[in-house]
């Protein structure tokens, strides 16, 4: 993803001269590229994060479209202040990019989980916030976001993330993605879990039951017309994403259902908890500590079908 | 706003004499006085430290223009300690940015004028501050726009003593000699007072200026209340690719009116009727 990233942003960069990226001393040969292509607008703003947002603040306040980038913990936590006052106060068109983000970095312990971030910035007055899939929605969402005239946030895996879609020629900012419908169940997701739902779609899919799938690549602002298909038109929806199931994905979903009564379905969140992850683990491990598994979403899914009173005829 | 006998700083032009600036020095701590008094908000000691030299930046050394605020070529100036709003408010309003009349609603409903700055709530006021630590980092982005843009302008950034307690000053402490923003220019309100201590005891400040030095900075002292050395190093020739600057400005707290000065109380007591008369007799009469 960061590749597809480092691809994106140097294309657009070639393509709009306001488009400046800063890195917070990390991408060690990713954006030669960006650097030949474009030269003056790559910054290496060193390990300061907090400075590296007000600089771009200013350069946004100049007419410029920074992207500031680096590991997703350190770009957000670190510095939420200056995101919350330099950019969103001002409201300018800073895009801040995570990599490494939720549990990518797994194995390099919990200072470099990101599980919360997205429910801390989701908070924050006019910044949207973006969790693509895979590579594709990577360039699409980063397309999308620089042609708009206002900050965001968007956390993106690391490398070698499985990709999901041939191409997405027309995404438009802050739509999602539908690639099953289902009359049963739906899977929401965000972000680079989404093969794990369609994993678990399949598996339920073979015991009978009409299982959607939905990449909601942009959390905030959220696709409510979506919600409403998806909520009044089958039994379980289900959010799932690598992040606390408090605030991310699973969060806003269910603050927008308690203002959206009697839609009918029931709704489940997959995500991981409130707690830090202790236990050395990559990955795969640690989204099976949390029950990000296939076996555990479809089970918990099936239990919850089946404790459902029997659907009228 | 009233203002002293014949001191009125609205009525003095750029470049006016040192002697006209003292007046209108005198006359801008005598509005700030009011303004506390009639919002009945705090910060004043902290207002009268920078009077000075928000004057030698505004009357001498800044290219802006109260008929183009938004011009892109101009001097951008960052009050980053914004709980001093007032001594901006006053300046600008004496340079013709906005009436004057809108110093009477300070911080009252639906003012433009908050306590501290909002962002773009009046021309000339280029930041929303009053969180310490902000403005530097983003004069820093005004200045590497410049470059980008091939503009010559320059970036004054005004920072409090306490306001060096903030670890992202020292971050862009260090990212700017790095970028070379030999147009950058940062001046230190060095009033020796934070809100609750002596700030050279609060934290280890002092050789502040062998500190900026140290990190990379052409770096000076100053009286901050000499308006004549004020001007002379505000309007030195700032090479674009140099070091940037960083001005340190011993002040007095409080400075101009005597039961006010280095009396740390008044970061937040509020002047009475009484205070007010004093001070503007003062001001008047010094």
């Amino acid at each position: 993803m960061r590749n597809a990233f480092a691809r994106e942003i140097t294309r657009l960069a070639r393509e709009d001269p306001r488009v400046v990226l800063l890195s917070g001393d990390i991408g060690n040969r990713l954006f030669d590229d960006f650097k030949q292509s474009c030269p003056g607008r790559f910054f290496n703003c060193g390990v300061a994060e907090a400075n590296m947002i007000g600089v771009a603040a200013g350069l946004a306040m100049n007419g410029y479209r920074p992207v500031c980038y680096t590991i997703a913990p350190f770009v957000t936590y670190r510095c939420l202040e200056q995101i919350r006052l330099d950019v969103c106060y001002h409201n300018v068109p800073v895009t801040i990019v995570g990599t490494g983000a939720g549990l990518s970095y797994a194995s390099l312990g919990a200072t470099h989980h990101s599980c919360e971030e997205m429910g801390m910035l989701r908070l924050l007055p006019g910044l949207s916030v973006f969790a693509p899939a895979d590579a594709v929605e990577v360039r699409a969402c980063l397309r999308a976001i620089l042609q708009q005239p206002q900050p965001a946030y968007m956390r993106i895996g690391k490398k070698g993330e499985p990709q999901v879609h041939a191409d997405l020629p027309a995404y438009r900012f802050g739509e999602s993605i539908v690639l099953r419908m289902g009359r049963d169940v739906s899977f929401l997701c965000a972000g680079t879990i989404l093969p794990l739902a369609l994993a678990a779609a399949d598996e339920l899919a073979s015991r009978g039951l009409s299982v959607g799938v939905v990449s909601m690549p942009c959390i905030k602002p959220l696709d409510e017309p979506l919600l409403s298909r998806v909520f009044a038109g089958c039994r379980v929806v289900a959010t799932v994403e690598e992040h606390s199931v408090l605030g991310g994905l699973g969060g806003a979903v269910a603050e927008w259902l308690s203002d959206h009564p009697g839609l009918g379905a029931r709704l489940l969140r997959f995500g991981t908890a409130d707690e830090f992850l202790h236990e050395t683990c990559d990955q795969e491990e640690a989204r099976a500590h949390f029950g990000l598994t296939r076996e555990h979403l479809t089970e918990r899914v099936l239990a919850t079908i089946n404790a459902q009173p029997a659907q009228p005829c | 706003m009233l203002h002293l006998p014949n001191t009125a700083a609205s009525a003095v032009p750029f470049g006016a004499s040192l002697e006209e600036l003292e007046l209108v020095a005198r006359d801008l701590r005598y509005q700030v006085v009011q303004l506390s008094h009639n919002a009945g908000t705090p910060h004043l000691g902290s207002a009268l430290s920078c009077i000075d030299i928000l004057v030698a930046a505004h009357w001498r050394a800044l290219r802006i223009d109260p008929q183009h605020p938004e011009d892109p070529d101009r001097d951008r100036f960052i009050l980053s300690k914004g709980h001093a709003a007032p001594a901006l408010y006053a300046v600008l309003a004496a340079r013709g940015f906005f009436p004057s009349a809108w110093l009477d609603g300070f911080a009252r409903h639906q003012s433009p004028l908050a306590e501290q700055p909002a962002p773009r709530c009046a021309p000339g006021v280029e930041l929303a501050t009053g969180s310490l630590g902000h403005g530097l980092p983003v004069g820093i982005g005004f200045a590497l726009a410049a470059r980008l843009a091939q503009r010559d302008y320059r970036v004054f950034v005004v920072l409090s003593d306490g306001e060096c307690n903030e670890g992202s000053v020292w971050e862009a402490a260090l990212f700017a000699p790095a970028q070379r923003l030999g147009r950058l220019i940062v001046v230190i309100d060095y009033n020796k007072w934070q809100a609750t201590g002596r700030s050279d005891q609060v934290m280890a400040l002092p050789c502040l200026r062998e500190k900026w030095q140290a990190f990379g900075w052409k770096a000076h002292e100053v009286d901050g209340h000499d308006l004549a050395a004020l001007t002379g190093l505000l309007t030195r020739d700032f090479a674009a690719d140099g070091p940037p600057t960083a001005i340190i400005a011993h002040t007095v707290k409080g400075k101009g009116v005597s039961f006010m000065e280095d009396d740390n109380n008044w970061h937040y007591r509020v002047p009475t009727d009484a205070e007010v008369a004093a001070a503007a007799r003062e001001l008047a009469s010094r």
